[in-house]
């Protein structure tokens, strides 16, 4: 259960990444998150409603994006979707993949804001 | 009032990750392989150090322990009884170790005075696995009263790992453990790893365990 702090160091960085559109409000925050980060969405959603609280973030839209797996397969010379985490190889020719390419992402892609108009 | 799409492209745990680069660094310079043992409550990381860590002063190696834990520091007695220095982390609730508290407990030790750094992490199988510590090689520990399956069940620690302990070998009988079953399954997640099957009780595997200590110090 460390999705409580994962969500503050959201409400941070949304919160610092705002210093650039002062009064702005945010509406929805988007994340991309690897399918072997080992990050639960209803955690993350159960966290964000808590944490944005009295913060420029609060009643936003948390939307999670889940990434698959992606491993490059070195028989195949492709980059291949692990669709079941119980076993890491290759879904074309049956052969163990090492080599990641996709699957560990933690990261905010974006955020949606409404902007306060500047008074002239 | 307008809306505006802010890409913003920033990785949540960038702050751990970029203090963890710092600390890779440090480790490498000062010449000291750091390993980060992760695995359940219970699977006996403490007893698995411990023995790590005496046979590994008796090859004159110097050698020093970082343990997490939720309270208490019972963990870091234990191992202090092999005569290595030895740090307690109290996460106070906290289900893992992050680079932070690694930094701030690395205070005041010469790093170019040791061989080899243990951290030993909070038992959790899950969150452990997300935070990068700046260690070389990263452990799984699996006993052989877990279950075969501990691996397929969590995938994203197995995954991760850079090699994996089987400890408590010794009750693998009375267990009915199924070796071939859990060989198969760490391989199944991490293809060609290297397992070594232990026993704190027995030293079993231990030499196999400190020669691979010894070539990847020497890597």
């Amino acid at each position: 259960m460390h999705e409580l702090s994962i969500v503050s160091s959201i409400v941070d960085t949304v919160t610092e990444s705002l210093a650039a559109y002062p009064g702005a409000k945010v509406k929805e925050v988007r994340l991309r998150v690897g399918a072997l980060a080992s990050v639960i969405e209803d955690s993350l959603q159960f966290c964000y409603g808590i944490a944005t609280e009295d913060t420029p973030l609060a009643g936003s839209v948390l939307v999670v994006n889940i990434l698959p797996v992606v491993m490059h397969c070195e028989p195949c010379g492709a980059d291949v979707e692990i669709v079941s985490l119980q076993s890491f190889r290759c879904p074309k020719c049956g052969e163990p993949v090492l080599d990641m390419r996709q699957g560990r992402e933690l990261e905010i892609e974006s955020i949606e804001i409404d902007e306060v108009e500047e008074q002239v | 009032m307008t809306t505006r799409i802010v890409e913003l492209r920033r990785g949540i745990l960038k702050k751990n990750d970029e203090l963890a680069a710092g600390l890779r660094n440090r480790y490498t310079s000062a010449g000291v392989l750091v390993l980060n043992l992760v695995s359940s409550p219970g699977t006996g990381k403490t007893a698995f150090l411990e023995l790590t860590l005496k046979a590994l002063r008796a090859r004159n190696a110097r050698v020093a322990a970082l343990v997490g834990d939720l309270e208490t520091d019972n963990d870091a007695r234990r191992l202090a009884s092999s005569g290595a220095p030895v740090r307690q982390i109290n996460t106070h609730g906290i289900c893992h170790l992050d680079a932070e508290m690694i930094d701030k407990h690395l205070d005041g030790w010469q790093l170019g005075d040791l061989d080899y750094l243990f951290i030993e992490n909070v038992g959790n199988l899950v969150c452990p696995s997300s935070y990068d510590l700046g260690e070389r090689v990263r452990v799984a520990l699996l006993s052989v009263t877990e279950g075969e399956d501990k691996p397929l069940k969590y995938p994203t620690l197995f995954n991760s790992a850079d090699a994996a302990v089987i400890t408590k070998i010794d009750l693998a009988v009375p267990c009915g453990f199924d070796r071939e079953l859990a060989l198969k399954n760490i391989n199944e997640i991490r293809p060609g790893i290297r397992i070594f099957e232990t026993s704190a009780k027995t030293g079993a595997g231990m030499e196999e365990w400190l020669d691979y200590l010894a070539q990847e110090r020497a890597r």
